[in-house]
């Protein structure tokens, strides 16, 4: 299968990408790692009529430290950050995620600012996000804005993203040595998770537990409280409405989230 | 849209509508068939060529993506008529059966010695969670990569010459 | 527990040299050794002239074809470049996203706008073309349009064709054609098709396609006599054989009115004749040339009705037209396989002795019965398997259901029969509580040289079962596995251990309703000293190129790499039974060392006018590749000279006495994750137990690829419908087609029990896996939560039902899980 028609522009710069955003509006999409969209595009189910490559901005890509963040281009290949010594030192939950998505060739490709704006809640970079407590940068014509991961996701495959706008980075808590849990659900390895949990500095995260990435806040509380991990995780499920489809029923995936989220704790724990 | 690349170490400039997968461009543009498309979800891995010496899906990336890069395929990898260390594991081992998986096997393989020289079992096998294979159960062509892998003489993946 | 024998995991071809000439094996023979050790036969090793040499039968020779697939890769159909195919359009198909449904009309003004569009059909443009009817056992009416006219019966249903200059265009015209549809009640599952409240085809008056055996005159007192009976409705899921390469055709009329078409196939013979029904031309005038193919599994025979209407779009056209479809048509439109509800009843005593078993199978056909609607008869044929099981019987009901219609799948109804009898043994062994090894070696037929006859019918040819059972079981460690798994069970791991087994026997190379199987082979040797074989196979995969080679060259002396093998053009090869149904080594490989053998002769003939000797006083002597008079080695012609003045060429069909029976034992070691229900798939030990080997290479390939695809259904895969008959699992996103991280290494023992029904010693190999390696995993899952209270779990074993079972298991105090009909004990 092969996409509708299309346009394709090359932007240079990130303020050249706005501008090709502004002159085309909801006709344009943004091109990345492309392992978003693309697929999605074959598949008919979004046909946008011009593509703005981000390929040659290279003010996207990079990792760099910034005070007691990290701070990761939204270009940057979900392989670079996996390997990335930075992000591994200093926010190792989100090198293991970045690892854990797809299979090597969509590592070498997929970007995390791709993966972000898609927002798919089964996916493993939003809710690592979450976890971590980290925000997004979006630069739009008005300028730059921070929006916390918390904020940032607002429903299958919607966020506060504008169209308008471009996500040009990703900023995390810096934390070297803060120990961490992940734990993803699947058929085969290089599947979507059935349910995903990822715990880390008194947060855990909920990936395909809804419509976005949630937070366990009744396990939080509960593990904040001084319960053992598997007593707050029983909690994990409380206030989350997932789906179901041919690999789990809600009450199955409920399950998983507690299993996995005292697993993700555990694994924090030591 | 005009489109510069380098393929198998050749310099090519082409017209092609911005929509074309590379993995078309090669195929049907450049007579370069080895690369077959087996899904249309990014799954089966049987496309998969070294771009930059990196493997990648080559069913899920515009031909004008690669513009200014390198693309290898499995046309290129060996020397005029010897195989590569890899190619010639997978001969040795019978890490193929019907062949369609095998050129992006091979090249998911090449890639991923490039990356990771000594693989344990495991890695091997997760290294190839993106490729699949119907006929051989996968087996053999694990042994092939081990096999190359021992042999010590990974293949140059980053130029793709 | 076992006997002792001692061998380790993998006992080792020998080589054994003997000078006796070939016996002569018209049919069935008894006397033939069989042990648990390898014995090779015979007339694979020969004393060679002069000096003594090696066969190569038997020895893991490298592919031939390999560097061509390794470097510029596979010549597939969608790859074929050929001056015939010169301007060729490209074909692309609108096809029903409903299951069923009234076609209201249909609008193709706007797709006939559209760039590049060449033509639209509609299945009234195809109204000439004959509709095609099922296998001859089945209903008739139940018939299939090219392309639908008046009602569409399965999501995927072929309904009008758009002709496109190049292929981006097509996907993007056929979004403009436009039909409309009175949507009817979808028919999905047994219930509902027995019910017959809607009928697919209301002039059969119903939903049974086809009935096998006597349901109605089933024995009330089978069980008479048993201290304990168990039944249990268990699912043989609808599986998705998924070749890496989808179907596809390229297709072009000559000036001589003769049809060419590209089209990858098991059997290029079949294809013709199914094209030529499906055109309603004669068979003679099509040509079919096959490409290399990239994965069948059964699947690919004959021709679809998408071949047939490309066909005809070639002809309609006249101009050359391409086909190639993407992975979602071929999820929903290429047969899929098993699709079997059973319904397993098994009695016997408390020491362990089966008494009776009763199977009693729904079939689901799809929405027009093909092949798959008639599989049946074959589970049924296999009912008891490699046990002596006193009384048993077996019936089937096909009936037709808005899906995707069911085809051969590796195995293709024995695979059912195994997978059948195994639950039920391991569920009788359960109920008295005995180890299911002890009860499989306690039922299993004794060894076996002269041909068994089964109360079913079936003539097993050479069998050692027991043999089979404890050689798996040795090489897999079993009594340490159950060490381990004691050891969990106490701890109350959350990993638990399980161990699964399944003995197994088939049945290969079966003829038809034509006779006994045959295939042919012509030999040919040229002057420069090259040789060409025809072959009547068509190798998928399977390595003919270099096993046929093997044959020959080791008749002729002439070395591998000069030895071509040809396939699949019915112009050169008329005749042929394909490559399915495990058959092509023990009839296509039989006939290529007969036709070898046979051109020896006529070589000896020429030989010895130009020797100015007596045919019986010339020796062939394999390494020169010449014929020599006994001693006198200087006295000697080269074979390949003897070609010189007229061609030397053999044509000789091979005859087999009948169908053969390869057997074996698996051993699927799985970990469960009693919390989530994942099922890890640890280690699969298997003895597969095909006769002879001529090349362990290429077999032990064959076993491996069976292995995992038997592995995948029973913990992994699954076509899923919704209740309105709409496909949920068609991408590889969505269908768990298995990857390398599900599986591990094979361990593979080795046992060789010849037949006598071919000079190679040989049976059929390519099925065997897929048939053991199903139940073993499946039992092996249960078994791994069976301390738990759970007695069964349908295929696949998902997370999700495995988690369910222990559930149910744990709230029901060992009853059997939701859903499920109950296991019943009664005392005789």
């Amino acid at each position: 299968m092969i996409p509708a028609p299309f346009d394709y522009l090359t932007a240079t710069s990130a303020a050249h990408a706005l501008d090709l955003l502004g002159e085309h509006g909801e006709d344009a999409k943004l091109l990345a790692g492309g392992h978003s969209l693309l697929p999605m595009m074959k598949l008919r189910l979004a046909a946008p009529e011009v593509l703005i490559d981000l390929r040659r901005v290279t003010e996207l890509s990079g990792i760099s430290s910034d005070g007691d963040e990290l701070v990761i281009g939204a270009m940057t290949r979900h392989a670079e950050l996996a390997a990335s010594a930075l992000v591994r030192d200093g926010a190792p939950l989100l090198a293991h995620a970045a690892a854990q998505v797809g299979d090597p060739q969509i590592r070498h490709r997929g970007t995390i600012g791709g993966s972000l704006a898609h927002a798919d809640p089964a996916a493993d970079l939003p809710m690592a996000l979450v976890a971590l407590g980290g925000s997004v940068e979006l630069r739009g014509p008005a300028g730059i804005r921070t929006v916390a991961a918390d904020d940032f996701f607002t429903g299958y495959f919607e966020t506060v993203l504008g169209p308008d706008e471009l996500l040009a980075a990703v900023r995390v808590p810096s934390a070297p040595g803060q120990p961490w849990g992940y734990q993803k659900f699947t058929r085969r390895a290089n599947d979507w998770a059935i349910v995903g949990a990822a715990a880390t500095g008194g947060r855990i995260a909920l990936a395909n537990m809804g419509p976005v990435p949630v937070r366990a806040l009744a396990a939080e509380r509960a593990a904040a409280g001084g319960a053992s991990a598997a007593e707050a995780a029983q909690l994990a499920a409380e206030g989350t409405s997932p789906g179901e489809d041919i690999h789990a029923d809600r009450a199955f995936r409920q399950h998983l989230a507690r299993v996995l989220t005292r697993r993700a704790l555990e694994h924090e724990r030591g | 849209m005009q489109v510069n690349l380098t393929v198998n170490g050749k310099p090519r400039s082409d017209d092609v509508e911005p929509r074309l997968l590379l993995v078309h461009y090669l195929r049907e543009h450049l007579g370069l068939r080895a690369a077959n498309v087996g899904c249309d979800t990014t799954s089966c891995g049987a496309c998969t060529v070294l771009l930059d010496g990196k493997s990648v899906k080559s069913c899920t990336v515009l031909t004008a993506q690669a513009a200014g890069q390198e693309v290898t395929t499995a046309e290129g990898l060996g020397d005029g008529d010897s195989l590569s260390p890899v190619q010639a594991a997978f001969r040795q081992e019978h890490g193929l059966q019907c062949g369609f998986c095998t050129p992006g096997m091979v090249m998911a393989a090449t890639g991923l010695l490039a990356e990771n020289p000594h693989p344990t079992e495991t890695q091997v096998r997760e290294g190839l969670e993106g490729n699949f294979c119907r006929c051989t159960g996968y087996h053999n062509i694990v042994r092939a990569v081990l096999a190359a892998a021992a042999a010590g003489s990974v293949e140059s993946a980053e130029a793709g010459q | 527990m076992l006997t002792g024998r001692a061998a380790g995991p993998k006992l080792l071809y020998q080589e054994v040299i003997t000078a006796e000439p070939p016996p002569v094996l018209p049919g069935p023979q008894p006397g033939t050794t069989i042990g648990h050790r390898v014995t090779i036969c015979a007339t694979l090793r020969r004393l060679r002239g002069a000096g003594s040499s090696v066969s190569i039968l038997g020895t893991r020779v490298l592919r031939t074809e390999d560097p061509r697939f390794l470097t510029t890769g596979g010549v597939y159909t969608e790859d074929v470049v050929d001056e015939r195919l010169a301007g060729a359009c490209h074909l692309f198909f609108v096809r029903s996203p409903i299951a069923h449904a009234r076609i209201t009309g249909i609008d193709v003004s706007a797709a006939l706008e559209a760039p590049g569009v060449v033509a639209v059909f509609t299945g009234a443009d195809v109204a000439d073309l004959p509709s095609r009817k099922g296998p001859a056992m089945i209903n008739q009416e139940m018939a299939q349009r090219p392309l639908a006219t008046d009602t569409v019966r399965f999501v995927g249903e072929p309904v009008a064709v758009v002709v496109t200059a190049e292929p981006y265009q097509g996907e993007d015209a056929i979004e403009l054609v436009s039909v409309d549809y009175d949507p009817l009640p979808a028919v999905v599952g047994f219930e509902a098709a027995m019910a017959g409240e809607v009928l697919l085809f209301e002039a059969a008056g119903t939903n049974v396609a086809a009935e096998f055996g006597k349901r109605g005159e089933q024995q009330a007192d089978l069980f008479d006599g048993c201290d304990v009976v168990v039944t249990r409705t268990i699912a043989n899921q609808r599986v998705a054989p998924a070749p890496m390469e989808t179907r596809s055709a390229a297709a072009v009329w000559g000036e001589d009115g003769r049809l060419t078409a590209w089209i990858p196939n098991q059997g290029a013979q079949g294809t013709r004749a199914s094209l030529a029904r499906q055109l309603g031309v004669d068979a003679a005038q099509i040509r079919i040339i096959t490409p290399d193919v990239g994965g069948a599994f059964g699947a690919k025979f004959g021709a679809d009705p998408e071949h047939a209407v490309a066909a005809w779009a070639a002809r309609e056209l006249g101009r050359p037209v391409r086909w190639s479809e993407t992975r979602f048509e071929n999820l929903i439109a290429m047969t899929h396989g098993r699709a079997q509800e059973q319904t397993i009843t098994i009695g016997g005593k408390r020491d362990g002795t089966v008494l009776a078993y009763r199977l009693d199978i729904l079939q689901d056909a799809g929405a027009y019965p093909r092949i798959g609607a008639i599989l049946p008869s074959l589970t049924i044929l296999m009912a008891p398997g490699p046990y002596a099981i006193p009384r048993a019987e077996a019936f089937a009901s096909t009936v037709v259901t808005n899906t995707t219609p069911i085809g051969a799948y590796r195995g293709a109804g024995r695979p059912e029969a195994t997978a059948a009898l195994e639950r039920a043994i391991d569920l009788f062994a359960a109920e008295i509580e005995v180890d299911p090894a002890q009860v499989r070696r306690t039922n299993l037929l004794p060894p076996f040289t002269e041909p068994h006859q089964t109360a079913f019918g079936a003539l097993y040819d050479s069998g050692d079962y027991v043999a089979a059972l404890d050689t798996a079981l040795t090489a897999a460690g079993y009594d340490e596995l159950r060490r381990e798994q004691a050891a969990r069970r106490a701890r109350g791991d959350t990993l638990q251990l399980g161990i699964g087994l399944a003995s197994y026997v088939e049945i290969t190379g079966d003829g038809d309703e034509s006779g006994p199987p045959t295939e042919n082979a012509t030999v040919e040797v040229h002057p420069d000293g090259t040789a060409t074989i025809l072959t009547g196979t068509s190798p998928h995969g399977q390595g003919h190129e270099t096993a046929w080679a093997m044959l020959a060259s080791d008749e002729l002396g002439i070395p591998l790499d000069k030895i071509t093998l040809k396939w699949g053009d019915t112009d050169l090869i008329p005749q042929g039974g394909g490559t399915g149904g495990s058959r092509s080594l023990q009839q296509g490989g039989a006939a290529v060392q007969q036709a070898s053998q046979e051109l020896i002769e006529v070589g000896r003939g020429r030989a010895a006018a130009e020797l100015e000797a007596s045919p019986a006083d010339l020796i062939f002597d394999v390494e020169r590749s010449a014929f020599a008079v006994t001693g006198d080695p200087e006295a000697s012609v080269p074979l390949a000279s003897l070609a010189a003045a007229e061609r030397l060429l053999v044509r000789s069909v091979f005859s087999a006495p009948g169908a053969t029976y390869p057997f074996g034992t698996h051993v699927a070691v799985v970990e469960v994750d009693t919390e989530t229900g994942k099922v890890f798939l640890r280690r699969v030990v298997t003895v597969d137990d095909a006769g002879v080997v001529l090349n362990p290479l290429l077999a032990e390939g064959q076993r491996h690829g069976g292995i995992a695809q038997g592995a995948a259904q029973a913990f992994l895969e699954e076509v899923v419908y919704d209740a309105d008959g709409n496909p949920l699992t068609a991408s590889f996103a969505d269908y768990p087609f298995l990857s390398a991280t599900e599986v591990p290494s094979f361990e593979l023992a080795d046992m060789a029990t010849p037949t006598t029904y071919n000079p190679l010693g040989a049976k059929g190999i390519g099925e065997a896996g897929t048939i053991g390696a199903t139940p073993a995993v499946q039992n092996a899952v249960i078994d791994a939560v069976a301390h738990l209270g759970v007695r069964h779990i349908d295929m696949p074993t998902s997370p999700q039902r495995v988690w369910a079972a222990v559930q149910a298991a744990a709230q029901e105090a060992g009853g059997p899980p939701d859903g499920q009909r109950p296991s019943r004990s009664e005392n005789a």
